[in-house]
């Protein structure tokens, strides 16, 4: 599986981070950006990269974990394929999100505290507003938004990005 | 083409004027459109006039083909997908891919109107038809200012922007004002930063500017945290080039050279189009060495913010844009002397610097013109919640909280009574009904506990409890504490408590007084603004709903019926069969019963969780909301 020959190649290269660290010049002050790219790559920030990063910068690693740590996008653990973004901002919540979380947990079958299910295919965040809130309540999948959701919508939307899941197994 | 000075800008902008297709079908591509399909229509559209062209050729019908432009946010996202047909100014709603044909042979060919698709209003058991844009109520009191182009050119075309006037603004300022005329017209005209504050920019722009120093920023603030409002990301989506230009006049005003977009994390087109913008502007000479001939030089790098409330503070973002947690510093040293890596800064938001080319162009006193003496100009507002169109709106500062919700709003949804409007988000309050008339500018916001904020404006109605939403808000703030200073870190995390409390019916009167003393501390003590504004949606709550606060804490009863711990489950002993599965289902074994004899619930231990309503094959468990004892 994809996830897993990354994480092959992780232990022993780290080609994809140089790359990354030298389109930014290796400049401390694009530490966000170097993040955000990484965690493109990878799906979240393993704890080695981290390291390896603070070392290529010249900064402490803690303060690598600091910033890593700070911001809500950044994750060190694993992240579904598919991340969904249930809103829960103020237009949404008056409008019932909790209950579109409910049915999105409840679909993908997480137990309280689990935010990613164990085929590592969804991972499910809230988010404050992700600017559809005449739309609410929404969620975006990947970069898709998905506006005026009741438990239908939401089963169907789901459906269609779990049919991806087959083809995954199958490779 | 590289334009090398302001009479070849002015020329290609003339000329783009002249042959600007005038026939346009524009489908709007707001987030709102394209989740309810707009794509399919326009791409529809598309193929279907590319077809329909060659036997045009033939007719002869047509000289310059229909043109569809995909546009920014048009506003009334409740009714997309909108498609707007000029020059007349048409406005169909709910257009589905089946309505394209029909729009292609009825409207384009023929100049028909498709009634079905337009705007009904039903007045005194009178339908009336608005098939003009301008005349649907939703528009009618608005004035578009910073969203002059949205919704109207193609924000990924330099050119579109350019045949609106766009880059004259910035032309004017570098070659024939100082930076000096440039604050003194900005500063006339009274325009006041529109990311919350309200302070007067030409003044912020002056301190940076009478400052020495090598090198100095201009950043633009598309953080947009506030969790309900989308007018920074409608504007930096659908005008791009208006926040650039506005960014390099503002830049040419401080002394800077250089200038930042930051761009929240969950806003990924406003980032691309941007980026679009900023590429075919550099591209024009519009940005980068030597603008427009001249000595000025400005470039523009972006920034993806990470997803932390805070960073929309301005220390906070700098201290971002460094790479660093995004915490906040005190102030003094202010930004404008001490801010991007030590050099004097000016931070303002999107629409603040989208105002300001327009400004340029038509002067302070046309600015003047519209809005309150304090508060001149427009806002536009993310209008949410419970009314009937909701939307992106923009209107003269001064319009008033009733015009706003009934007559732009629509009223509230399926008929409900008003409740309540929330200003400003997490840092704002929650207005009541005496507060209808209250005229919307910075000054009349902040006397009565809320604030202007970035211009998220949520409608409550009813059946939305005042106490929730309190707690909402302060779950928000109390998630997004940096936990830099004690009072914002602990206090909000004790006052999230107290508000849990009282939604769970759980809380005494002490506990509302104690929550507003920490509300009253927290306000007073905290390093920055997120702190210091934290409180406001719970003591405006206090303040203008305090019988829903005791109605939770000495009644246990939810007006509203939204609060769960104020549920009763009962079983119905005409229904009950006796079949024991209630019982076995709850998990605190609060239900008893015996064969032949109805079973029932002890409130006392009942949690609520809705198991025995669930498991019960005979609709016996009714749930009931827990009344005021003399009703
Ligand atoms: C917690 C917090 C969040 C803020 N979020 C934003 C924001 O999302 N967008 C914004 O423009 N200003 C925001 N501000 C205000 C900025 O600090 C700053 O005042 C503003 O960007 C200045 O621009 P202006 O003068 O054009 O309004 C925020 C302030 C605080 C305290
Ligand atoms: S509140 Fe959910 S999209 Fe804005």
């Amino acid at each position: 599986m994809e996830g897993v020959s990354q994480e092959v190649a992780l232990g022993r290269s780290f080609e994809k981070v140089n790359a990354i660290l030298k389109k930014h010049a290796y400049n401390p002050s694009n530490l966000v950006g170097i993040l955000q790219e990484v965690q493109e790559e990878y799906r979240y920030l393993p704890e080695e990269i981290l390291t390896y990063i603070a070392t290529a910068l010249g900064v402490s690693p803690a303060y690598v974990y600091g910033v890593a740590t700070f911001y809500a996008q950044f994750s060190l653990k694993p992240k579904g394929k598919n991340i969904i973004r249930v809103c829960d901002g103020t237009a949404c919540h008056v409008k019932g999100s909790s209950a579109v979380l409910k049915y999105v947990r409840e679909y993908l079958g997480l137990r309280e505290g689990e935010e990613t299910t164990p085929d590592l295919l969804f991972t499910v965040e809230t988010v404050a507003c992700i600017g559809a809130c005449a739309l609410a309540p929404a969620m975006m999948v990947n970069d898709d938004v998905y506006g005026l959701l009741d438990e239908e919508k939401v089963k169907e939307i789901l459906e269609r990005y779990e049919e991806g899941r087959e083809g995954a197994d199958g490779v | 083409m590289v334009f090398k000075d302001r009479v070849s800008l002015e020329a290609k902008v003339a000329e783009l004027k002249k042959s600007m297709p005038k026939r346009k079908v524009l489908v709007c591509g707001g987030l709102g459109c394209l989740a309810k399909g707009a794509q399919r229509v326009f791409d529809l559209l598309v193929e279907r006039l590319e077809t329909e062209k060659l036997s045009w050729t033939v007719e002869k019908i047509e000289e310059t083909p229909h043109h569809p432009v995909k546009t920014g946010c048009m506003g009334l996202c409740e009714a997309g997908p909108l498609v707007m047909i000029e020059p007349q100014g048409i406005l169909y709603l709910r257009v589905k891919p089946e309505d394209v044909e029909e729009i292609i042979e009825e409207t384009l060919k023929k100049g028909v109107i498709v009634e079905r698709l337009v705007y009904q209003e039903e007045k005194n058991g009178r339908k009336e038809l608005w098939p003009l844009m301008k005349d649907v109520p939703f528009y009618r009191k608005q004035v578009k200012v910073v969203l002059r182009n949205c919704g109207s050119i193609d924000p990924e075309s330099l050119d579109e922007y350019l045949s609106r006037d766009g880059y004259l603004a910035l032309a004017k300022v570098i070659t024939e004002m100082s930076p000096d005329d440039v604050i003194g017209e900005i500063t006339k005209s009274g325009l006041r930063g529109r990311g919350g504050g309200g302070f007067p920019t030409g003044r912020k722009w002056q301190f940076a500017r009478v400052v020495k120093a090598d090198k100095k920023y201009i950043i633009c603030n598309g953080d947009e945290g506030d969790p309900g409002a989308f007018m920074d990301r409608s504007v930096m989506e659908g005008d791009p080039h208006s926040v650039v230009e506005g960014m390099a006049i503002a830049g040419y005003a401080i002394g800077a050279q250089e200038g930042y977009i930051y761009v929240r994390a969950e806003y990924p087109l406003a980032v691309r189009r941007l980026k679009k913008a900023i590429e075919e502007a550099r591209a024009a000479g519009l940005l980068g060495q030597n603008i427009l001939g001249t000595s000025f030089s400005f470039d523009i790098i972006i920034r993806e913010g990470a997803g932390a409330f805070v960073c929309g503070e301005e220390t906070a973002l700098i201290a971002s844009i460094e790479g660093k947690r995004g915490m906040p510093n005190p102030r003094p040293p202010y930004p404008a002397n001490r801010g991007l890596w030590g050099k004097p800064t000016v931070i303002n938001n999107v629409e603040t610097l989208a105002n300001v080319p327009a400004i340029i162009l038509r002067g302070a006193e046309w600015f003047r013109s519209f809005g309150t003496l304090t508060s001149p100009g427009t806002k536009t507002f993310a209008l949410a919640g419970k009314v009937k169109n909701t939307g992106l709106v923009e209107v003269p500062m001064g319009i008033t909280i009733r015009e706003l919700v009934f007559d732009i709003g629509g009223g509230i949804q399926n008929d409900r009574a008003f409740k309540a409007v929330q200003v400003g988000g997490p840092s704002g309050g929650c207005l009541t009904e005496k507060h209808l008339d209250l005229p919307i500018d910075y000054d009349s916001l902040c006397g009565a506990g809320a604030i202007m904020g970035s211009g998220g404006l949520i409608v409550l109605d009813e059946d939305t409890c005042i106490v929730e939403v309190a707690r909402f808000f302060m779950n928000f703030t109390q998630n997004e504490s940096c936990g830099k200073c004690v009072p914002c870190r602990e206090g909000t995390k004790h006052m999230l408590n107290l508000l849990q409390k009282v939604v769970d019916g759980k809380a005494s009167m002490e506990d509302v007084e104690l929550l507003e003393k920490t509300a009253v501390v927290v306000k007073d003590a905290s390093l920055c603004g997120l702190g210091k504004t934290a409180p406001n949606p719970v003591l405006t709550t206090l303040r203008y709903f305090r019988d829903e606060y005791v109605d939770h804490v000495l009644h246990r009863v939810c007006p509203a019926h939204v609060c769960q711990a104020m549920k009763e489950y009962f079983i119905d002993p005409e229904k009950c069969r006796s079949c024991g599965k209630c019982a076995r289902v709850c998990p605190v074994s609060c239900i008893s019963g015996r064969p032949k004899v109805p079973y029932v619930i002890d409130q006392n231990q009942c949690i609520k969780c809705g198991s025995c309503f669930e498991a019960c094959p005979f609709d016996a468990i009714v749930i009931s909301w827990r009344r005021k004892n003399h009703e």
